[in-house]
């Protein structure tokens, strides 16, 4: 397009301009909370409200002090088991459950379909009286048991899954049942190894949501060994409240290995919030 | 005839079979629904017609609607429903807004989209709980970001523990949080939009306004209508950051009780659990209502969100 007039042009050039100085400082703003966080977090107690870069008295103090006044290690270990257990429980349910739902025909299909869209539109705080006392009646308040194993179905993953699968071209399963595969090993060895895309946007949704959840956690344990590290957060930063470079300290703890993931999976994290939209 | 009916057996055996298997695969999901989710939802709606005390379950009592008349006459449940109303109000346009610019932003041919990736969607992989913390910090009294206001000549303030600064504090971080993802839901968008249609509109003339007004906002509203359903419903569930900078206490003088920090309260702290569920639906049908009416608003084609 050679002939474009110079008003133009220079119109484009002055929305280019505006168009980077939105986009840097956005990332700007994005970034500064983390890095000053993070530096004050290296800082001695007397310095977290100085303006200064000095990088002279930088030191893991912090957070060598925080994982001793606090069992830092063991909320790592819980968060990691409760994550893990719901990533795998919904990877296997929800996928299933789809896939069912999309490719055989069984009575009750469409019932079982409309209450998964229905339980979809109900938000998680009108079954939270109920399950709690569905779970002190069982005796898993103050356990793993209680934090991870009310949640391995999700009614959204098991919808995605479902979206998928009745995508997939039905000769899947001719070639399938041609080479004597029965239907559940059709699922097994066929469908899930062709959903890895769809999976692997449920598994980082699930596991990132769940390691970030506070509300339930914090709701069902009350003794610190049982803490997942959102609510050990909360409770180091009421407790500390004062020395805003150990809260900060205990905020990386909790923030730098989702960080460290995020950036090896970057392209799957992305993909995976660009299909779901809730963070919350 | 001998191979028809051999046909007929054998398509007898493979759908039992498939029942079989369609039973296998759907059973723990069924389980699930009806244990953790049915059932429950079943069990909250009865109870919020109880007096039903969690310490004292034995006495618990039919009082009917007297659950939900004590909640609106509760000026603190007024209160939370304001605060909620009014954080869902401020936060979901114009996270909107900020992400819907920074999406056509990023939709140009610009340099460095790995590093922009990265920073934007960071806020949206961080747990809100250390979000809270951190903005805790930013926004002390000697903090940064008050540092950082006064090069505009705007005084110092306390900003979670003055009442008209600690929702603003809570609204700030949500958008902060939030606009990432949107935006990324906006850039799918983008992407299908065939660019013939812009060079359509250059050759009539269209300003970039105009392109932006008549192909990108248009062809973008199932991305809106996304977005908007899904901030409201996120936001009407705000909990975690009015937790932790009020530690659950919903204060500075009720300023940042929420909806369900409400019913968290009332449920496990004061153990009322049928005035909780009570709640807990009022809540639900706001929800409902929203859906309802962003669908009518949308029109029907958006029906499969």
């Amino acid at each position: 397009m050679g002939e474009k007039h110079s008003e133009s042009t220079g119109r484009e050039h002055f929305l280019k301009i505006i168009f980077y100085a939105a986009t840097i400082g956005f990332a700007l703003i994005t970034l500064l909370p983390f890095v000053w966080s993070l530096y004050a977090s290296l800082r001695p107690a007397g310095d977290v409200f100085k303006f200064n870069i000095d990088i002279r008295h930088l030191s893991f103090d912090n957070f060598l002090e925080m994982a001793q006044v606090f069992p830092i290690g063991r909320w790592y270990m819980n968060s990691i088991i409760v994550a893990v257990v719901v990533t795998a429980g919904n990877l296997y349910i929800n996928a299933m459950a789809g896939y069912a739902l999309a490719r055989i025909n069984f009575p009750g299909r469409t019932l079982l379909f409309y209450v998964v869209l229905g339980v979809m539109m109900i938000p998680g705080q009108v079954t939270m009286v109920p399950l709690y006392i569905l779970l002190s009646n069982l005796g898993w308040v103050n356990t793993l048991w209680g934090l991870s194993i009310p949640f391995l179905f999700s009614s959204f993953n098991t919808f995605l899954m479902r979206q998928f699968f009745l995508a997939l071209p039905s000769s899947v399963e001719e070639a399938a049942e041609i080479d004597g595969l029965s239907a559940l090993g059709i699922f097994f060895r066929m469908a899930m190894p062709l959903a890895k895309a769809p999976l692997v946007t449920l598994v980082i949704l699930t596991f990132t949501g769940n390691w970030n959840s506070f509300l339930w956690p914090s709701l069902l344990g009350s003794k610190r060994e049982i803490f997942t590290l959102p609510v050990g957060l909360s409770s180091l930063s009421n407790q500390y409240f004062s020395f805003p470079n150990q809260v900060m300290a205990g905020a990386m703890y909790l923030t730098i290995p989702m960080v460290i993931l995020f950036i090896i999976f970057q392209r799957y994290f992305i993909n995976g919030l660009a299909n779901s939209g809730n963070k919350e | 005839m001998e191979k028809q009916h051999i046909n007929r057996m054998w398509m007898g055996r493979r759908q039992k079979q498939q029942l079989v298997a369609a039973f296998i695969l759907v059973l723990p999901a069924v389980v699930y629904l009806l244990a953790f989710i049915l059932g429950p939802i079943f069990y909250s709606f009865n109870l919020s017609f109880k007096d039903h005390n969690l310490l004292n379950p034995d006495v618990s009592k039919y009082i009917w609607l007297d659950n939900y008349f004590t909640l609106f006459q509760d000026p603190l449940f007024k209160k939370a429903l304001m605060n909620t109303f009014h954080f869902s109000i401020v936060v979901v346009p114009i996270q909107t807004v900020i992400a819907l610019f920074l999406a056509v932003a990023a939709n140009q041919k610009i340099k460095g989209k790995t590093f922009f990736r990265i920073a934007y969607y960071l806020p949206s992989i961080t747990s809100s709980v250390a979000i809270a913390t951190i903005f805790m910090f930013l926004f002390n009294r000697n903090g940064i970001a008050n540092k950082f206001l006064s090069m505009f000549g705007f005084e110092p303030v306390s900003w979670f523990a003055n009442p008209s600064y600690a929702l603003p504090l809570i609204m700030i971080m949500a958008i902060w949080a939030s606009v990432g993802v949107n935006m990324i839901i906006y850039l799918a968008g983008l992407q299908d939009i065939s660019d013939s249609l812009y060079e359509a509109a250059k050759m009539d003339g269209a300003s970039p306004f105009q392109q932006f007004r008549n192909i990108t906002f248009p062809l973008l509203k199932e991305k809106t209508f996304f977005v908007v359903i899904i901030g409201f419903i996120g936001t009407f569930q705000v909990f975690d950051q009015a937790y932790i900078i009020s530690k659950g206490q919903g204060g500075p003088l009720d300023s940042t009780m929420t909806v369900v920090l409400y019913l968290y309260n009332k449920a496990f702290s004061e153990n009322q659990a049928g005035y909780a569920s009570a709640a807990a639906f009022v809540l639900f049908s706001i929800i409902f209502l929203l859906t309802l009416m962003q669908k009518k608003f949308f029109g029907q084609d958006t029906s499969n969100y």
